[in-house]
C-alpha cells in the first residue's frame, strides 16, 4: 500500500450523479443507520429477556458472523475464496490461551493482543505464499496451508496441549485503574456486541475507502487494475492480512466464551463453515455473512433434534441447493423479493 | 556423512519400498482428481469421499462374496455410477459458472457423504482382508506380496487410463473435449455425456484405490478427509491437470514423507510434504513437474 494510487480505481458514481440522486442517496442512507440502530438495540436487549441457553446461542452466533464477516472481506470483495480462515480463527484462540495460561493475572486486553498478533503473523505468512495464486488455487493453498497449522498444533503437544488443547479461566472484565468485574453471560454478550458492531463499522468503512474499492476493481478485473498501476499482489497480501486480523479477534472472543483451545477449530472444515455462512447469507454483504451464521446454527439446533450428530447430511443438501439456486444467498434472494 | 550412516541400509531400503507403493495408491486417486480438474475445471471435493465409500462398499461385497476381486471391480462400478449421479445433480447446472462455485457445491456434497457413512457405518474402523497372505523376507521383515501387487496394480489401472486416454475413441473425445469443448461440440462430439463419464471414471479410480487401500489401514469414515487432503497438495504440486506431474507428485512426496518416517513419528512426516508444497509455490508454482513451456 505504499504505493500510492494516482486517481480513484473506480469513480465514486454517487458524487457524480446529480441532486435527486444525493436526495435519494440520503433517505438510503437514513434507512440504513435506522434499521442499524434497531437490530443494535435488539441486540443489547435480547440477553435481558432471553433465557440463558439462548443467551450464549446468540452470543455464539456473533461470533462465527465476525468469522464470517471477515472471511466476506476476501470471498465478496476481492474475489478469493479462501478455505484457511480456521487457522486465523485457531491462532487467535491459541494465542488468547498462551497469555491467559501464562501471565498473571490473566488480562482481556493481553489475551486480544496475544491472539491477534498470533493470528496477524499466521495471515502474513499464508498471504505472502497464497496470493501468488489465483481462484481455485488460491482456495487450496489456503486449505491447505490451515492445514499444516492444525498438524503443528496436534502433533506439538508440550506447547499447545495436543490433541486435548488447553483449557484456561476467563479473564475479567478490566479496564486498568477504572473496574474489574468477572464476565457474567450478559456482559459476555454486551462485550460481544461490542466487538462485532465495531469490527462491522470498522470492516463496513474499509470496503468504502479507495483501498477497498481496489480490492473491488480486483474481483471485478484483476489485469485491467494491474493495468491502471495497482501493485495487486501488495493490495491482496493486505486483503488476506485484514481478513486473518478479523478472524483471529473472532477466535478470541471464541477462546474468551468457551474457556478452551482445540485443534478441532484449526481444521479445516471450519474454513468450509466460514464459506458456508457467506454463502448462505450473502457475499459482499458484511452483514450476510452474520445472518448465514445465524441460519445455519439455527438449522444445526432445529435439525439435531431429529438427525442428532447427523445433522451434516441435510446441511450439505441445502447448502448444495442454495450453490444452485440461490447464488445470491438469503440476503440477495430477500433484498430482490423486496424489490419486486 | 556421520548423520548418514547411523541409517541403516535395509531400513532406507525398506522405506524406499513402502513409500512407492503408497505414492502408487496416492497416484492412482490423485490421477482422478487431475483428470477430472483438466477436463472440466472441477476441483472435487467429495474425491476422498468417493475412496472412504469405495473402500466402504468393498467391505460391503467383500462380506457378500469373500471375493476380494469381485469387490474390487463391483465397489469402482459403484462409485463410479455415484460419481456420475453426483455430477448430473450437483454439478451439471453449474456447468459455466465461476469453477469456485464447483469446489463450493462438491464441498457441501463431501460433508453430506462424509456423515452419511458416519451415519450409516459408525465411526468403528471396519477390515478388508487381504486377499491373499503371502509374504517375502526382506532383510529382518516379512514383507507382504499384497502391498507389491498393489503398487503394480495402480500402475496398471493409470497405464490403462493413459492408453484409454491416448488410443480409445472414447478417449479421443475427451482430449478434444479439453481442448476445446464448443469446437469439440461443434464436430459431433456429445460433450455432456462426455464430461459425465470423465466424472464417472475419475470417481470410479477413486473407489477402485479404497478398495485396494482398505487391507492396510482400517476403512473409516473420516478417512476421506485425510486422503483428500495428501491429494490436493500432490495435485497441486504436480500441476494442475496434469497426469504425468500428478503421479511423479504423488511418488516424489510419498518417498520423501517415507523417509522422513526414520526420524519422526508419521504424523509429523506429513510436514515434509507441506515444506514441498510451500518451495514449489515459492519457486515453480506451476507446479514442480510441469514444462517450462506455459
Amino acid at each position: 500500500m505504499t504505493a500510492q494510487p494516482h486517481t480513484d480505481p473506480l469513480p465514486a458514481s454517487r458524487e457524480r450523479e446529480g441532486p435527486a440522486g444525493r436526495v435519494g442517496e440520503g433517505r438510503h442512507a437514513a434507512i440504513y443507520w435506522t434499521g442499524f440502530s434497531v437490530i443494535l438495540a435488539l441486540l443489547v436487549i435480547a440477553p435481558l429477556v432471553l433465557p440463558e441457553f439462548w443467551r450464549r446461542f446468540l452470543t455464539e452466533i456473533l461470533i462465527w458472523g465476525l468469522l464470517a464477516m471477515s472471511s466476506d472481506i476476501l470471498i465478496g470483495y476481492t474475489g478469493m475464496v479462501s478455505f484457511g480462515h480456521s487457522a486465523f480463527f485457531g491462532l487467535g484462540m491459541y494465542g488468547a490461551a498462551a497469555s491467559l495460561t501464562s501471565l498473571e493475572p490473566p488480562n482481556l486486553w493481553l489475551a486480544m493482543l496475544f491472539g491477534l498478533a498470533a493470528a496477524a503473523a499466521v495471515a502474513g505468512f499464508v498471504a505472502y505464499f497464497s496470493t501468488r495464486l489465483r481462484d481455485i488455487y488460491f482456495a487450496i493453498t489456503t486449505l491447505i496451508f490451515s492445514q499444516i497449522f492444525y498438524v503443528v498444533i496436534f502433533t506439538w503437544t508440550e506447547v499447545t496441549g495436543g490433541e486435548n488443547g488447553l483449557t484456561f479461566s476467563r479473564p475479567p472484565l478490566a479496564l486498568p485503574g477504572l473496574f474489574s468485574v468477572p464476565f457474567t453471560s450478559q456482559t459476555l454478550h454486551w462485550f460481544v456486541v461490542a466487538v462485532v458492531t465495531l469490527s462491522y463499522l470498522v470492516l463496513r468503512r474499509i470496503t468504502q475507502s479507495p483501498f477497498g474499492m481496489v480490492l473491488q476493481s480486483i474481483r471485478e478485473n484483476e489485469p485491467r487494475t494491474r493495468a491502471i498501476g495497482y501493485p495487486i499482489e501488495r493490495y491482496k497480501i493486505v486483503a488476506v492480512m485484514l481478513s486473518g486480523l478479523f478472524a483471529g479477534l473472532a477466535g478470541v472472543l471464541y477462546a474468551v466464551q468457551n474457556q478452551f483451545a482445540a485443534p478441532d477449530f484449526v481444521f479445516f472444515l471450519v474454513s468450509g463453515e466460514a464459506v458456508i455462512y457467506n454463502v448462505i447469507g450473502g457475499i459482499g454483504t458484511l452483514v450476510g455473512p452474520i445472518v448465514g451464521a445465524a441460519f445455519f446454527l439455527l438449522l444445526r439446533e432445529g435439525l439435531s433434534r431429529f438427525f442428532t450428530e447427523y445433522y451434516l447430511i441435510p446441511v450439505g443438501v441445502i447448502f448444495v441447493a442454495m450453490v444452485i439456486f440461490m447464488p445470491q444467498g438469503l440476503l440477495g434472494f430477500m433484498r430482490r423479493w423486496l424489490n419486486e | 556423512m556421520e548423520f548418514l550412516q547411523t541409517i541403516p541400509f535395509d531400513q532406507l531400503l525398506i522405506q524406499t519400498i513402502n513409500g512407492i507403493v503408497t505414492g502408487m495408491i496416492l497416484a492412482l486417486v490423485a490421477s482422478g482428481l487431475t483428470l477430472i480438474f483438466g477436463i472440466m475445471d472441477v476441483v472435487n471435493f467429495a474425491h476422498g469421499e468417493l475412496f472412504m465409500l469405495g473402500a466402504y462398499f468393498g467391505v460391503i461385497v467383500l462380506g457378500a462374496t469373500g471375493d476380494f476381486w469381485l469387490a474390487l471391480v463391483a465397489a469402482s462400478l459403484i462409485i463410479a455410477l455415484l460419481g456420475a449421479a453426483i455430477y448430473l445433480t450437483t454439478l451439471r447446472p453449474l456447468l459455466g459458472r465461476d469453477p469456485l462455485t464447483t469446489l463450493l457445491s462438491t464441498f457441501g456434497v463431501s460433508l453430506g457423504l462424509q456423515n452419511y457413512a458416519l451415519w450409516q457405518f459408525g465411526p468403528v474402523a471396519r477390515k478388508i482382508a487381504e486377499p491373499f497372505t503371502g509374504h517375502f523376507s526382506l532383510f529382518y521383515l516379512d514383507y507382504p506380496w499384497y502391498r507389491l501387487v498393489i503398487a503394480l496394480l495402480s500402475a496398471a489401472i493409470i497405464g490403462a487410463l493413459w492408453l484409454f486416454l491416448k488410443f480409445g475413441t472414447f478417449g479421443i473425445w475427451i482430449r478434444a473435449t479439453t481442448q476445446d469443448r464448443v469446437m469439440a461440440q461443434a464436430m459431433g462430439i456429445p460433450v455432456p455425456w462426455v464430461l459425465t463419464v470423465v466424472f464417472a471414471i475419475g470417481a470410479g479410480m477413486a473407489g477402485a484405490s479404497g478398495v485396494l487401500f482398505g487391507p492396510l489401514v482400517g476403512v473409516n469414515p473420516t478417512m476421506g478427509l485425510d486422503w483428500i487432503l495428501k491429494t490436493l497438495i500432490v495435485v497441486v504440486v504436480g500441476g494442475m491437470g496434469n497426469l504425468a506431474g500428478s503421479i511423479a507428485a504423488a511418488i516424489f512426496i510419498s518417498l520423501l514423507e517415507a523417509y522422513a518416517a526414520l526420524w519422526v513419528s508419521p504424523a509429523q512426516a506429513v510436514i515434509v510434504s507441506f515444506v514441498v508444497l510451500i518451495l514449489t509455490l515459492l519457486f515453480r508454482p506451476t507446479g514442480l513437474f510441469a514444462s517450462s513451456a506455459k
